[in-house]
């Protein structure tokens, strides 16, 4: 059996036992909505890490720092900002004003159908677009991780999930979060010194046949022979005729598919200058024969419509997008090929020198006929320039060019979202409830303070080790398991299996949090049913059924859509639809029930207007060029945080006759 | 399994709006140095070139620098608030008992 497969299904199996075991404290509403309020400050505190560090911060930020350098970094900043907020502003507050749900706190003075309603509709909102891409997620790790196709990854997850929150709720949910808030932190940890101790090399893997340019020489080497049957066997299949002689133009490249010097390939024509690329094609599915990656061996009778440098593979992705081509030179000007063991300090300022060039495969998407295209060009770039921002954000302002008011805006605004949105996330929130009383409601957001901090830093340098060793994939998502791989299969068994276990811990706080919503907010207190806490406690387990059963069938469908930018709305409507509602509250007495309201409803319906009207949107969803997009930036914190704040003073100082009326 | 009965009842907290007042404090100090970090990568992200300590480029510092003091503050504001807490908490209970 995979190894990964053998560690995931332990894991899974202990929470499960966890959740039979803890199943006899889920019966009131508090035991199953908060855990009874009685998890230790200490297990709280790692809970709260395994609960945040989700697999957007796990994988999406590694991969990030390993395509775009110190951009990725941002987010491990601004994320870990957040909890600041959390602890100087909301921790204790929540505990003293709340007791299941997010609503509860907002509401705790007014009795209001309007909040409770807003609070729930928002609490689902947030939670289901955070909850979509972590399902997808899980079907995307299930098969180059376990072998399996993508909807048994989400509907492993999914029956896993409903499993552990229908038997025990917040109880197995914090012991599966503190378990892989743990395992995490510490395999993180054997990682990276993994990486220190290997130190940088021109040529970290020595396995040739893995590095993009080389897929050049095996197209080389093939294009007398084989390569030239299968490119026969593609044409015939594409329905080509005639000369091989594509054109392509794309972002002010000129790509010609032609037949030179024996070798069909795509080509960079530059002033009639041709360049051999890499390439990876999807065509219509070709009967022929399949190339194993890396043996080189062929298996026959196998089908496929990956076309990687002209010839048919079973795997669909390039990998080794990234690589240090030159280091710096010694003290006695000497060239150096391979560092040896590194301390911390050493690994990040040899990869920020200016002598460090740093080689990366940039992908151009095109269209040709009915395939799908993707050609590589080489991109060198300095140590330098990869470890600052610009690579990502503030492009034009890093490049010093003119017009740059939106690049700053989008940064800002970025920046603004990260700091605000963490204390605002429904399912951050509720662990708060599950706490005895507000000094650990504190002490637990300091450890997880101290815990994701310390993981934050590890991702700098998880996400710089796969740029170093050569391993970045096409799908950046998957660099910290494939940074793993380099260290033999055990470790990449255990990374993959944390990755998938990182989505359980996840979804398992989100689906709690959306019964709670469902079953406290709106049945019990929105729609006045008044239950019983035996009913109550039953409502809340087959809310988490159905929200479970949702998020598998959201899971499946999204499969083909890149649903990153998901999270991102997730933390816009929690920091501009929540968190001045929960400022204001706090600290200005004139807040009245409307204002809330009003405040929630225009920070949610703003920050997703603008998002969707957003470039990256245009780009990736709509498939429209992303300058034709509505407003010029990505983020909308800017612009609909403040809009929310505005808001909620207008309308509080308007309603102050009927909120004492009342 | 650190999963202890509740305390049923915690009584007041004395010591709340203190700890909401340094809470604010504490926050406007770590909001001002954030925004600085912001403010210098949207001035020009190329000033965060310049090597500061230990070898480290400025991006890199105040980046670790933000993570590290958010712990450190943490910290700081817990002791604050656990003193003032057995401060304000046990002698207000003591106040009670003599009455």
């Amino acid at each position: 059996m995979n190894p990964a497969v053998m560690i995931f299904a332990a894991f899974v199996g202990l929470v499960l036992g966890l959740s039979f075991y803890f199943a006899r404290k889920a019966k009131s509403a508090s035991g199953y909505f908060a855990a009874g309020g009685s998890v230790h400050w200490a297990v709280n505190g790692i809970a709260f890490a395994g609960d945040y560090l989700s697999a957007a911060s796990f994988l999406g930020i590694c991969g990030l720092i390993a395509t775009k350098g110190y951009d990725g970094f941002l987010y491990s900043i601004g994320y870990l900002a957040g909890w600041i907020v959390a602890l100087f502003v909301v921790a204790e507050p929540m505990k003293r004003m709340g007791k299941y749900t997010f609503a509860d706190a907002l509401d705790y003075k007014f009795n209001s159908k309007g909040i409770q309603l807003a609070a729930a509709i928002s609490t689902l909102a947030v939670s289901i677009f955070y909850l979509i891409p972590q399902m997808v997620g899980a079907g995307i790790l299930v098969t180059p991780l376990l072998g399996y196709e993508h909807w048994v990854g989400v509907t492993l997850v999914g029956v896993v999930v409903i499993f552990i929150v229908a038997t025990a709720g917040m109880t197995s949910t914090t012991y599966v979060q503190f378990l892989k808030g743990a395992l995490l932190i510490i395999f993180s940890s054997v990682l990276v010194v993994a990486i220190l101790n290997k130190g940088l090399s021109t040529d970290p893997r020595g396995v040739q046949s893995d590095r993009v340019e080389e897929h050049v020489a095996v197209a080389d080497m093939k294009a007398q022979g084989y390569a030239k049957q299968q490119e026969q066997a593609l044409q015939a299949n594409n329905k080509r005729t005639g000369e091989v002689e594509d054109l392509l133009i794309h972002g002010g490249k000129v790509f010609k598919y032609a037949d030179q010097a024996g070798c069909v390939s795509w080509w960079l024509d530059h002033d009639g200058q041709l360049t051999k690329l890499p390439y990876k094609a999807t065509t219509a599915e070709v009967q022929t024969q399949v190339i194993d990656k890396v043996t080189g061996e062929v298996i026959e009778g196998e089908t496929s419509s990956n076309i990687i440098n002209g010839i048919a593979r079973k795997d669909d992705e390039m990998i080794g997008l990234s690589r240090i081509k030159t280091l710096p030179v010694d003290a006695d000007g000497k060239e150096v090929t391979e560092t040896g063991s590194l301390g911390p300090f050493e690994f990040l300022n040899i990869l920020s020198d200016e002598q460090t060039e740093i080689e990366q495969w940039k992908p151009h998407r095109c269209v040709d006929g009915e395939d799908h295209v993707i050609v590589f060009t080489s991109n060198l770039v300095t140590g330098d320039k990869v470890m600052v921002s610009g690579r990502k954000f503030l492009k034009k302002v890093a490049e010093g060019k003119e017009d740059t008011f939106w690049d700053r805006m989008d940064f800002m605004s970025l920046m603004l979202a990260l700091f605000c949105g963490t204390a605002a996330l429904p399912h951050i929130l509720i662990r708060y409830y599950t706490v005895p009383d507000a000094a650990s409601a504190r002490k637990s957001t300091i450890l997880a303070i101290g815990a994701i901090a310390f993981f934050y830093v590890l991702t700098l340098f998880l996400g710089l080790g796969a740029l170093a060793f050569e391993v970045v994939p096409e799908n950046g998502n998957m660099a910290a398991p494939m940074v793993a791989k380099v260290f033999g299969v055990t470790l990449f068994a255990i990374i993959s299996a944390i990755a998938f276990a990182t989505v359980l811990g996840t979804v398992s706080g989100l689906i709690v949090a959306s019964s709670g919503a469902i079953a406290h907010d709106l049945m019990d207190r929105y729609m006045g049913m008044n239950m019983s806490d035996e009913k109550k406690v039953i409502a809340g387990k087959l809310s988490a059924v159905g929200v479970g059963i949702i998020a598998i069938i959201l899971g499946i469908l999204f499969e083909k859509v890149n649903v990153t930018f998901l999270v991102g709305w997730a933390f816009a409507v929690a920091a501009s639809a929540n968190l001045p509602s929960i400022v204001m509250l706090l600290f200005w007495k004139k807040t009245t029930a409307s204002g809330i309201v009003a405040s929630i409803v225009v920070g949610t319906v703003t920050a997703l207007g603008l998002i969707l009207i957003s470039p990256n949107i245009y780009d990736k969803v709509y498939n429209v060029d992303g300058s034709l997009a509505l407003i010029s930036f990505n983020n909308p914190g800017m612009i609909s945080i403040p809009l929310s704040f505005i808001t909620l003073v207008v309308v509080s100082l308007m309603t102050q006759k009927d909120a004492k009326a009342e | 399994m650190l999963h202890e009965p509740a305390n049923q009842d915690t009584g007041p907290d004395h010591a709340a709006d203190y700890k909401s007042s340094l809470g604010v404090k504490m926050f406007i100090i770590y909001a001002l140095i954030y925004a600085g970090f912001v403010v210098i990568n949207v001035i020009d992200p190329n000033i965060m070139k310049v090597k500061v300590v230990l070898g480290m480029n400025l991006a890199v510092f105040y980046g670790f620098f933000l993570i590290i003091f958010a712990l450190l503050l943490a910290l700081f504001y817990n002791m604050l608030c656990s003193k003032k807490e057995a401060e304000l908490n046990s002698s207000n209970k003591s106040e009670g008992a003599s009455k």
